[in-house]
């Protein structure tokens, strides 16, 4: 395989794995640097990559491993990750701006969730990937993903009424 | 779309049962502008599911490790202290010490006494021009002096 075809290859699941990185390490230039780990581990396997029945989900785990480890030496160290990720979207409507406002309630909330339940809404609730899949890659029982899942969403559910009935603190 | 599907749907979703064409059915409606007041505070969970799902990686991808590269950083950092220390080194041999016989030997004891005499002047010159600045050092102790008595 050469880089081209290993491009064509990545390129449909690059984004997912980077927004998995950027899910557990939340800064967006380590999430890059993780994207990148992975995809040269990838490159580097390149001979034995065909016999992988979904590269995508190799990916994944890869991902998965490589953040959770990358966070272990980082709480070792004593270092908290800094991140300033300024999004700059597009202002607009007074609602829009609401909108964005709650959407990052939503996202700290999901950041303040143990892990693995933070994988398990990445993959199920934005990624749209089926149990099965999400079993897979995290080498865990369908039944298990389902019940981390439901807790997660019950979390998001409860904090979400709190803001929501006592406004935004 | 019936408000007691939505509400089945919302309640099933948050026991981890729904499946991923039915999560599809309550991002739409979550998304649609007529959302029943008390649905109204999952607005935002949904809201945020599908733009999340829209952050791209831009960076460009290089097929070589990052990592590789530190290492190759640190082997030419440590290259360039075992060249410097080294420079160091051999120039400290070369520099020490002048060999005994360059000193050069006076055998008549009176131009050694001049000579002694001359180098010894110079010293003491450079010594004084140092404590000439010192000197006025004097004038706050003689203030001082007048101030506190």
């Amino acid at each position: 395989m050469n880089q081209k075809e290993f491009m064509q290859l990545v390129s449909p699941f690059k984004d997912k794995v980077f927004r998995l990185a950027k899910r557990l390490l939340i800064s967006t230039e380590e999430a890059e640097d993780a994207t990148q780990e992975v995809l040269v581990k990838l490159w580097n396997k390149n001979e034995s990559l065909d016999e992988y029945k979904s590269v995508e989900a190799v990916a994944m785990t890869m991902t998965k491993n490589y953040c959770l480890d990358q966070l272990k030496s980082k709480r070792a160290s004593n270092l908290t990750i800094v991140h300033s990720n300024f999004t700059d979207r597009e202002a607009g409507l007074q609602q829009k701006v609401e909108d964005n406002d709650t959407w990052k309630w939503v996202e700290k909330i999901i950041n303040d969730l143990p892990e693995q339940q933070k994988l398990i809404v990445q993959m199920r609730d934005i990624e749209e990937m089926e149990f099965d899949q999400i079993s897979k890659v995290l080498e865990m029982n369908e039944q298990a993903v389902r019940t981390a899942l439901s807790r997660a969403r019950k979390m998001i559910r409860e904090k979400m009424t709190n803001t929501h009935s006592y406004g935004i603190g | 779309m019936a408000l007691d599907r939505i509400e089945k749907l919302v309640e099933k979703y948050f026991e981890g049962e729904t499946s991923i064409a039915e999560e599809k059915e309550l991002k739409t409606y979550f998304s649609s502008t007529d959302v029943a007041q008390h649905l109204e505070q999952y607005k935002p969970v949904f809201g945020y599911f599908s733009q999340a799902k829209q952050e791209q990686f831009t960076a460009t991808i290089s097929l070589k490790s990052k990592r590789k590269q530190k290492r190759l950083a640190w082997l030419s950092v440590a290259a360039a202290v075992v060249v410097m220390v080294c420079i160091g080194f051999f120039a400290y041999q070369n520099s020490s010490e002048p060999t005994q016989e360059n000193l050069g030997v006076i055998n008549d004891p009176e131009i050694a006494f001049r000579e002694t005499q001359k180098a010894l002047a110079l010293i003491s010159k450079h010594v004084n021009t140092g404590i000439e600045s010192v000197n006025y050092l004097g004038e706050y102790q003689q203030s001082k002096n007048k101030i506190f008595k």
